[in-house]
C-alpha cells in the first residue's frame, strides 16, 4: 500500500476513534463528582489579588 | 554590568547584516540587509546608553509587587502604535481600490501595501496584544513572576524586529506568496527563534506556579502559542536558493502546497486571532465585571472543542478546486461542527455578566467587551454559513469574504483588545483611572458604527459581484465581463473606505486616552451617568 492511502486509512479509522475519545473523556471528567465545586473554585481564580 | 552581553550580542548581529549586504545574491537581500544594518545599528548605540556599571542590583518599583509588568507596559505601548499603523495602512489600501490613481509604484501598490496591512493588524498589533496580556495573565493567575529574567524582554524586542524586517521586506518586494505567511525564509527562521523562547518564558512560567490550578485563559494561550509554532514551521518548509538571497521555493508542490497554506491560513485565524483573544477573555471580562466566569465548566469544555475542531476546518478556502472533494466536504462539516464551541463560548462570556446588565450602561470598557463578544458571536455564524459548498459558490473570491474577516478582526479581535488595554493602562502605570471614560465611549461608538458600515457595505458588493459572475442570458452567455463587476464595486469602495476611517479616528482617540493617562492627566469630564453612586446633599 502507497504511504498516502496507509495515512489516510489510518487518520480515518483509528487516528478519528483516539481523537474523539480523547474528547468524550475530556467532557465527562468535567461532569465527574466534585467537579463542580472545583470549578468555582477554579473561577475565583482570577479575582484573588488586584 | 548590565546589558553588556545583550550589547554585544547585537552588536554582531549588526556586523553579520553588514556582512550580508557585502555577499548578497541579489539586489533585494542587499537592500533588505541595509535595512537589518541600520535598525541593530541604532539598537546597539541605544543599548550602550543603557549599560548599568554598579554591580549593586537597583531596586526598581517591579520588584515589589514581585511581577515583571515592564515588559508588559512595553507591549501595551506597541499596540496602541502599531494598531494606529495598521488601521492608517487598511485606510490607505482601501482608498487605493477605490481611486487606482493611489497606487504609488513600485513601493507602494496595492500588492505590497495589502500584506503590509494583513501582517500589521494581525501580527503587530494582535500579536503584541497577545505576548503583553499573555504575560500581565500568566503572572496573575499563577501568582509567579515571569520565567526566564530578561528572556522576556528578547521575545518582545525580537518580535518587533520581526515585524519591521517583514513590513520592508513587503515594500521591497520581498514576498513568498503565502498568505498571511509572506516574509520569506530568514525572516521565517527568526521568529521561529523568538517563538520557542516566547515559549520558554510561558510554560517556565507556568511550572513554577504557585497557584495549583492552571486557570482556562492560560489553556488558551499556550494552544495559542504551541500551535502557531507548529503551523509557521510546517507552512514555511522551503529551501532557499542561496544562502545569501532572498529566493526559497516550498517543499510542497501542487495541491498539496494549497492545502498546506489553508491549514496555516484558517488556524492562523482559528489559533491566533481566535484562541489567543479567548484567553483575553476569560481574563479581563471577569477582571472588568467583578465576577466570575459563567460556567467554568463550560470554558473548558470550549476549549477542547474549539482545538479539536479548528484544525480541521481549513479545507474550506478551497472549495471548487483541485483539493479531493472528500477533503472539502471534511472542511465544512468540522467548520459548521464549530458553531457549537464558537456559540458556547460566546454565551459562556456573555452570561459572566448576568446579574451585573446594568454594567453595559455604564461602564464604556465592559461595553467594548460585551460587542467583541457578540461580534465573534457573528462572524462565528457567518464563517460555517459561507463555509458550507453551496454558499461559498456564491460568496468565495468575492468581497463578501473580505467583510467577514473584517467583522471578526475589527469586532472581535480589536474590541476585546481595546477592552483589555482600556483595563490594563491604569493599572499598569499605577493611576486612579483612566484620562477620559467620555474618551472610551466615543471610540465604542466610532468603531462599532465604523464596522457596521463597513460589513454591511460588504455584503452588499459581495453578493452582486457573486451575482454578476455568474449571471448568463438565454443563450448560456455570461451576461458582465470581469471589468464590469469591478466597475461596480466603486461606490462600495468609497463607503468601505469611510467606515476603516471610522475605526481609524476611534484608534487615535484611543492613542490620546493613553498616553495622557501614562502622563498622569485626569480630564476634568461628568461621570458617565449612573456609574458613580448619587451624591446625597448634605442635611
Amino acid at each position: 500500500m502507497e504511504t498516502y492511502t496507509a495515512m489516510r486509512q489510518f487518520a480515518d479509522s483509528w487516528g478519528l476513534v483516539f481523537l474523539f475519545v480523547v474528547f468524550v473523556g475530556v467532557v465527562l471528567f468535567m461532569f465527574r463528582p466534585g467537579a463542580k465545586a472545583a470549578a468555582e473554585r477554579a473561577a475565583q481564580i482570577p479575582l484573588k489579588e488586584d | 554590568m548590565k546589558y553588556a552581553f545583550e550589547t554585544i550580542a547585537v552588536g554582531i548581529g549588526a556586523f553579520l547584516a553588514l556582512l550580508g549586504v557585502a555577499f548578497a545574491k541579489d539586489d533585494l537581500f542587499e537592500a533588505h540587509m541595509w535595512v537589518l544594518f541600520f535598525v541593530l545599528l541604532v539598537s546597539t548605540v541605544l543599548l550602550l546608553r543603557r549599560i548599568k556599571f554598579s554591580s549593586a542590583s537597583v531596586e526598581t518599583a517591579d520588584d515589589k509587587s514581585g511581577y515583571f509588568d515592564e515588559v508588559v507596559r512595553y507591549g501595551i505601548i506597541a499596540t496602541t502604535f502599531w494598531g494606529i499603523v495598521g488601521f492608517l495602512v487598511g485606510v490607505v489600501v482601501a482608498l487605493q481600490l477605490a481611486y487606482p490613481d493611489l497606487n504609488i509604484e513600485p513601493w507602494l501598490n496595492f500588492g505590497r501595501t495589502r500584506p503590509l496591512h494583513t501582517s500589521a493588524v494581525v501580527f503587530a498589533f494582535g500579536g503584541n496584544a497577545l505576548l503583553a496580556t499573555s504575560f500581565y495573565v500568566v503572572q496573575r493567575t499563577c501568582r509567579a513572576r515571569l520565567f526566564g529574567g530578561d528572556l522576556a524582554w528578547f521575545v518582545f524586542w525580537g518580535y518587533q524586529l520581526f515585524i519591521v524586517m517583514a513590513a520592508t521586506g513587503y515594500l521591497l518586494g520581498i514576498t513568498q506568496g503565502r498568505e498571511y505567511a509572506e516574509p520569506e525564509w530568514y525572516v521565517d527562521l527568526w521568529l521561529t527563534v523568538v517563538w520557542v523562547a516566547y515559549l520558554i518564558v510561558f510554560m517556565g512560567t507556568l511550572f513554577k506556579r504557585k497557584e495549583p490550578h492552571i486557570y482556562v485563559a492560560n489553556w488558551f494561550y499556550l494552544a495559542f502559542i504551541v500551535t502557531i509554532a507548529m503551523l509557521h514551521i510546517v507552512n514555511n518548509l522551503a529551501i532557499p536558493v542561496s544562502f545569501l538571497g532572498v529566493k526559497s521555493y516550498s517543499a510542497f508542490a501542487g495541491v498539496q502546497d494549497a492545502l498546506t497554506q489553508w491549514w496555516y491560513g484558517h488556524n492562523a485565524v482559528g489559533f491566533f486571532l481566535t484562541a489567543g483573544f479567548l484567553g483575553m477573555m476569560y481574563y479581563f471580562i471577569p477582571k472588568q465585571a467583578g465576577r466570575p466566569v459563567y460556567s467554568y465548566r463550560l470554558s473548558i469544555i470550549h476549549f477542547w472543542a474549539l482545538i479539536f475542531l479548528y484544525i480541521w476546518a481549513g479545507p474550506h478556502h478551497l472549495h471548487y478546486t483541485a483539493l479531493p472533494d472528500w477533503a472539502q466536504t471534511l472542511g465544512m462539516v468540522f467548520s459548521i461542527m464549530l458553531w457549537m464551541p464558537s456559540w458556547g463560548g460566546m454565551i459562556n462570556g456573555l452570561m459572566t455578566l448576568s446579574g451585573a446588565w446594568d454594567k453595559i450602561r455604564t461602564d464604556p470598557i465592559i461595553r467594548m467587551m460585551v460587542i467583541a463578544v457578540a461580534f465573534y458571536g457573528m462572524s462565528t455564524f457567518e464563517g460555517p454559513m459561507m463555509s458550507i459548498k453551496a454558499v461559498n459558490s456564491l460568496s468565495h473570491y468575492t468581497d463578501w469574504t473580505i467583510g467577514h474577516v473584517h467583522s471578526g478582526a475589527l469586532g472581535w479581535v480589536g474590541m476585546i483588545s481595546f477592552g483589555a488595554i482600556y483595563y490594563l493602562v491604569p493599572k499598569l502605570w499605577g493611576r486612579n483611572r483612566l484620562y477620559s471614560m467620555r474618551l472610551v465611549n466615543w471610540h465604542f461608538w466610532l468603531a462599532t458604527l465604523g464596522i457596521v458600515v463597513y460589513a454591511a457595505v460588504l455584503w452588499v458588493a459581495g453578493i452582486q459581484q457573486g451575482l454578476m459572475w455568474r449571471e448568463y442570458n438565454d443563450q448560456g452567455f455570461l451576461v458582465y465581463s470581469f471589468a464590469e463587476s469591478v466597475d461596480a464595486m466603486h461606490p462600495y469602495y468609497v463607503l468601505r473606505s469611510i467606515g476603516g476611517l471610522m475605526y481609524l479616528v476611534g484608534a487615535l482617540i484611543m492613542g490620546w486616552n493613553v498616553l495622557m493617562t501614562i502622563l498622569g492627566h485626569e480630564r476634568n469630564e461628568a461621570p458617565i451617568p449612573g456609574s458613580e453612586p448619587a451624591m446625597q446633599p448634605a442635611e
